[in-house]
Order: C-alpha cells, then structure tokens, then sequence
C-alpha cells in the first residue's frame, strides 16, 4: 500500500507542479488542484498508514487501547485542508473570470505574447 | 484573575468575527451603520490589545486559555505572552487608522470592505494569539482569504492580474505550509507549539534530517508571506496595485510571517532543543541580507511612489530576518522596536501616497480641462484657480509635505524620530556583541544603505509631487484623511519620546523569547477552568 500511495502522491505532485508552470490561468488552476491532493495525501500518510482500523473509539472502555485505532488527527486536518483549498480555489477561478473578461486573454500575465 | 479578564486572550478573534458577521445582515446602503460598527470594533480591539500588553508585562507569564476546556497538548490552546500582546497592539493601531482612512471614500469602491477588513484583523490577531501549528494554518487562510478579498476592492485591469498571482502564490504557499505541518506531526506526533519544543530536543537523530526538512518547508511558507528574496517579485506590484488602506493594512501581513518565524525559531530551535538548535538561523541571515540589497536597488530605481514603499517593505522584512538569523537577547530587542517603528511608518507612508499624488495628478488634470473641446464648455473652474495665484502656501501643502517629510525622516532612519532610534539600537547591538562576525559588518553597512536610498528616493519624489511650485491650487484634503495618518505619525512621536519603557518592555519581550521553558511550562500547566489543580 505505501508504495500505491507514494506513486500517486509523486504523480499527483509532477503533473501539478508542470501546471502551474503552464502560461494559461486555467492550467494554473488544475496544477494547483492536483498539489492540493497530493498534499493531502501526504498528510494522510504523515498518520502512518493503517487499514482495517477505526479513527473512533467505541463505547466500549474494554477497547480503548491506541493500537487498535488509526490516527484520527491527520483525518481531521485533512478535511479541513480539503474544505480551505476547495473555498479558495472556487475564489481563484472567480478571480480567473474576472481577469479574463477585463484583459481579454486567459494568459497569467494578462497579456499574450505568442500572438 | 477575574473569569472576564480571562477571556481577553480570545475576544481579539471572537470580536472582528461577530461584528462582520453582523455586518452581512445589513445591505451596502447602511453605510454609516457599518462604519461606527467597524470603527467601534477596531477600537475595542486596541483597548483589548492595550489591557493584554499591560497583563502580560506584568511579569506573571504568559497567559494561556485553553479553548473548550480541554488539556494543553490535546486541546488547543491561545497564548498571549509579551510577544503577541505587542504583535496585537500594532496589528489593531495598524488596522484602526487604515479602517479611519477608508471612510473618507475607499470603502464605497466596492462591496463587504467593513466585513472583509474585520476579517483580515481577526486572521491577524488569530496568527498572533495562537499556540497550535495547524491553527496558525487555518488563522493564515482566514487573514489570506480576507486579503484576497481586499486586494480585489475597486475592482479593475491592474488590480485583478496583479491579484490573479497574488493569490496563487499564496495557495501554493499555503501547501507549503500543510507539508511543512504534516512532516512535523509525522516525526513529533504533535502540532502544539510547546509540546513540540519539548519534544523536538529529544527527537532521535535518523528523524532529526527529516524534522529539519519539515522545518524548512514550514519555514518556505512563511518567508514567502515575509517577502524574502527571491521570493518576493510579487511583494511590491501587489501592495502598489491595492487599494491604499489596504495596503496600510497589509503592511503587517509580511510581519506575520517574521513574527512565527521569530516565535518557532525561539521557542522550538532556541539553544535548548538539542540538536536541531538554531539549524535554519544562517540560511535567514543571507537570504534577509539578499533581500535588503534587493529591496534598495528596487527603492532606488522604482518611479513610482506606491513601488517604493513596497521595496521599502522588503528592505525591513531583509533587515528583521537578517537579525533574527544573527540572534542575541540585545539585538532581537532592537528589532522588535525596529519593527514597531517601520510597520507603523510604512502603513502611514501607504496612506499619504495617495493624497499627495492625487495633489499631482489634479494638476494634469485641471491643464486638461483648461483647453475646452467645444466651445460651450464651462471653463469657470480654471478661471477661478487662477484668480488665487499668488496665495501663501496653503494648508493642505503645508500639512502633507510635513506628514512626508515625517514619514521620510522614519523610514530612513534619521534622528530624532524613532526609526533612528531602532537602527541605532540594532547597529550598537551588533557591535556590542564579543566578536562581530562579517556578516554583522554587512548588516551594519546595509541599515545604513537602506536610510540613504530612502532619505534620496523620498527627497526627489517630495520635491517633484509636492515642493514644486504648481500654476493651481492643491486639492482638497478631507479631515478623515489627515487624521488617521497623524494618529500613525503621533504614535512614532510616542516611541520616540518614551523610547526608554518601551525597549525596557521590548528588552523583557526578547529575554522571555530565549528562556521558552517558560512558555512550555505556562502552557503545559495551564489550569483547566472549575478543576482542581
């Protein structure tokens, strides 16, 4: 399983970082998107990775023994990253609108120098 | 302590949260409304910040509330020891005077300024008070969500694209962040500041490559928001392109960065945590010196005023972060008074800008207008201006070339005012120490730069929009405008004049940064709300 999650974290991370270098806005967008999921995977991973292991711990006191439960922390970081980089990247495609229609090219720079 | 008195440490967050909250139940045509709600929250929120500096000063330690009642390293906790009461007070001055200025106009160039700009100050205020990494995270998007929000104020071409990169470059900055959190849990198993300081000096050595890579990506994403060189292209067209009392606003935000910097390099790599201490302090050193000389070859070639005062933010990033990288208990006192002085001439620079070349451009504006087009056109504008040739000096020139050379004199670090008195204490602190290093000359040598590029760059911009001998009648200045810019200028007269209670203060501030075991203890044995010790 970590060498799964490895691959997909680096594959995630190679084609994020070649978006956003890309000149387009919406390139930009995606790039940033896929790092957001490969980070969050990391931090997953920075939990030690665990299957077959709840994050709660029952009812029952018998079973309150840390070794039987995954880490919840880095579940709860996750989601709340997950919740700011969806918020903002909603944001940054407004902004990507708004930039398009007043320079009329979807390049960053908001000029195009190719044509 | 009384249990109101407790809840001070959180009511800087929970204040500008429910008074922009507040704000949204009302449409943009309550104006008034909204700006004695705003202004009355900004106000009690230095008094918050002043009744915080004075309970932390007292010499009790820091004081901690822990949030939901739960335990230190558990539950999250807010801490405001000397440091953040002092980052606070600056933060809320800071705020309050360009919240004042904004009145005069700014906020009705677009919609929700009153709510966005709360909660920039509540970001802010969270980043200070905070005591947990992952809350810093979520504090640093509150305060970037909001600045998002303010640079986009007024709308138009500049604004958008220069915003466009502003805000990816924080988003990737703030994946940063997360990977910098993330690698930290990983080796430590905490993100509570003091649990981490404690825990880092026992880290064993196979982990430490790994916490100091953690660290060091952490660290990424806060010298991004400081705006270290090379790092920081996108600094001055950013601060130009905004809104001018978002600008004054955002002259703390790069604070916020050394501000944590300064706080996790004390606390968790002070000299007691083993072998990871002082890892990073070199790698600040150069690249603040880098950012000092890349920031006066950008004061000394920029055109516009606005661009200046960018490169002058980058010029005291360069300066704090070189001293925080040299360390010493004299020299982070000096640089903390150094930058209560630059934030705070910085903000009024941003803010005066406007007016005076508002003061230049109406005369390009009005010899436009003095060639009618048709000849119908109604002339009697310029006719009238002409008739008042000859008048003395009128009040307006008199009032912002005095607020200018003010501002010029703080910036450059010229005696009397305080700015001098920061450069000389940081300069006499580095040649106190029992061997200045090189890299110590170097700083010296830059500081000094810093002031004649600046002292150059203010005279030839002064003498070109302000002292020039104009054909017309200056523009007219609005009250609300003076005020907030003398309220700015009056609190540097303020450290000048009591320089010494406030490097005593300072003085404390920097010894209580080197001795962390205090600040661990405060937090790991905060007593819980209605529980026996």
């Amino acid at each position: 399983m970590e060498i799964v999650l490895a691959l997909a974290i680096g594959i995630l991370t190679a084609s994020g970082l070649w978006l956003i270098f890309r000149p387009r806005t919406f390139q930009v967008i995606l790039g940033l998107s896929l790092l957001s999921y490969a980070v969050n995977l990391f931090i997953l991973a920075a939990g030690r990775l665990r299957s077959d292991a709840p994050p709660i711990v029952g009812r029952d006191p018998a079973s309150a023994d840390p070794a039987f439960y995954a880490d919840p922390l880095p579940q709860a970081l996750v989601l709340t990253a997950i919740v700011i980089s969806f918020a903002t990247t909603a944001l940054l495609l407004v902004v990507l609108l708004a930039s398009r229609g007043l320079t009329g090219t979807d390049h960053v720079d908001g000029e195009d120098g190719e044509t | 302590m009384t249990d109101w008195i407790d809840h001070l440490v959180i009511t800087p967050i929970i204040l500008p949260l429910m008074a922009s909250a507040l704000m949204l139940a009302f449409d943009e045509r309550r104006r008034v409304l909204k700006r004695v709600l705003s202004l009355a929250t900004a106000a009690l929120l230095i008094a918050n910040a002043a009744a915080l500096l004075w309970l932390a000063g007292d010499g009790s330690g820091p004081l901690v509330y822990l949030l939901g009642n739960w335990a230190a390293p558990f539950g999250i906790v807010l801490v405001a020891d000397r440091l953040s009461a002092m980052m606070l007070l600056l933060a809320s001055v800071v705020g309050f005077t360009a919240l004042f200025y904004a009145v005069a106009r700014w906020d009705r160039s677009g919609p929700r300024f009153h709510a966005l700009f709360l909660l920039l100050l509540m970001g802010v205020n969270g980043a200070f008070l905070t005591g947990d990494i992952f809350n810093l995270f979520v504090f640093f998007e509150v305060l970037l969500a909001a600045s998002y929000g303010l640079i986009l104020h007024g709308s138009g071409t500049e604004r958008t694209s220069a915003s466009l990169h502003y805000i990816t470059i924080n988003i990737a900055a703030s994946l940063l962040f997360l990977l910098g959190v993330a690698l930290l849990y990983a080796v430590t198993g905490t993100l509570n500041m003091a649990d981490l300081a404690h825990r880092v000096a026992s880290t064993d050595a196979g982990d430490l490559a790994l916490l100091e890579a953690g660290a060091a990506v952490l660290g990424i994403a806060f010298l991004i928001k400081a705006g270290i060189w090379p790092l920081s292209f996108w600094l001055p067209r950013t601060y130009a392109a905004a809104a001018p009392p978002v600008a004054a606003v955002f002259a703390i935000m790069t604070k916020v960065g050394i501000y944590v910097l300064l706080r996790l390099s004390s606390l968790i790599f002070g000299d007691a945590s083993g072998e990871a201490a002082r890892f990073a302090n070199e790698a600040l050193l150069y690249a603040g010196l880098a950012t000092m000389i890349f920031g006066i070859v950008g004061i000394l070639s920029a055109r516009q005023l606005t661009r200046v005062a960018g490169y002058y933010v980058l010029v005291s990033s360069g300066t704090l972060l070189a001293a925080v990288g040299i360390g010493g208990e004299a020299l982070i006192a000096a640089m903390l008074f150094y930058l209560v002085s630059s934030t705070l001439a910085v903000s009024a620079l941003y803010l005066i800008i406007e007016p005076v070349e508002r003061n230049a451009d109406e005369e390009d504006m009005i010899a436009g207008i003095a060639e009618p087009v048709f000849d119908d056109e109604y002339v009697g504008a310029i006719e009238e201006v002409t008739d008042e040739e000859g008048v003395i000096i009128p009040g307006t020139i008199a009032i912002l070339g005095g607020g200018f050379i003010f501002c010029a004199l703080l910036l450059a670090g010229l005696p009397p005012l305080s700015g001098f008195i920061a450069k000389f204490a940081m300069i006499d602190a580095l040649l106190k120490a029992s061997e200045v290093e090189p890299a110590g000359w170097v700083l010296i040598g830059l500081i000094i730069l810093s002031g004649l590029a600046t002292m150059i760059i203010m005279t030839r911009a002064g003498i070109d929009l302000l002292w020039t001998p104009g054909e017309d009648a200056p523009s007219r200045l609005s009250l609300v405008e003076v005020v907030p810019i003398g309220l700015l200028l009056t609190v540097c007269l303020g450290l000048m004049l009591w320089a010494g209670p406030v490097m005593a203060y300072l003085e404390k501030t920097s010894s209580a940064l080197h001795q962390p075991a205090h600040y661990v203890a405060a937090v790991t044995d905060a007593p819980q709300a209605g529980r026996e010790q």
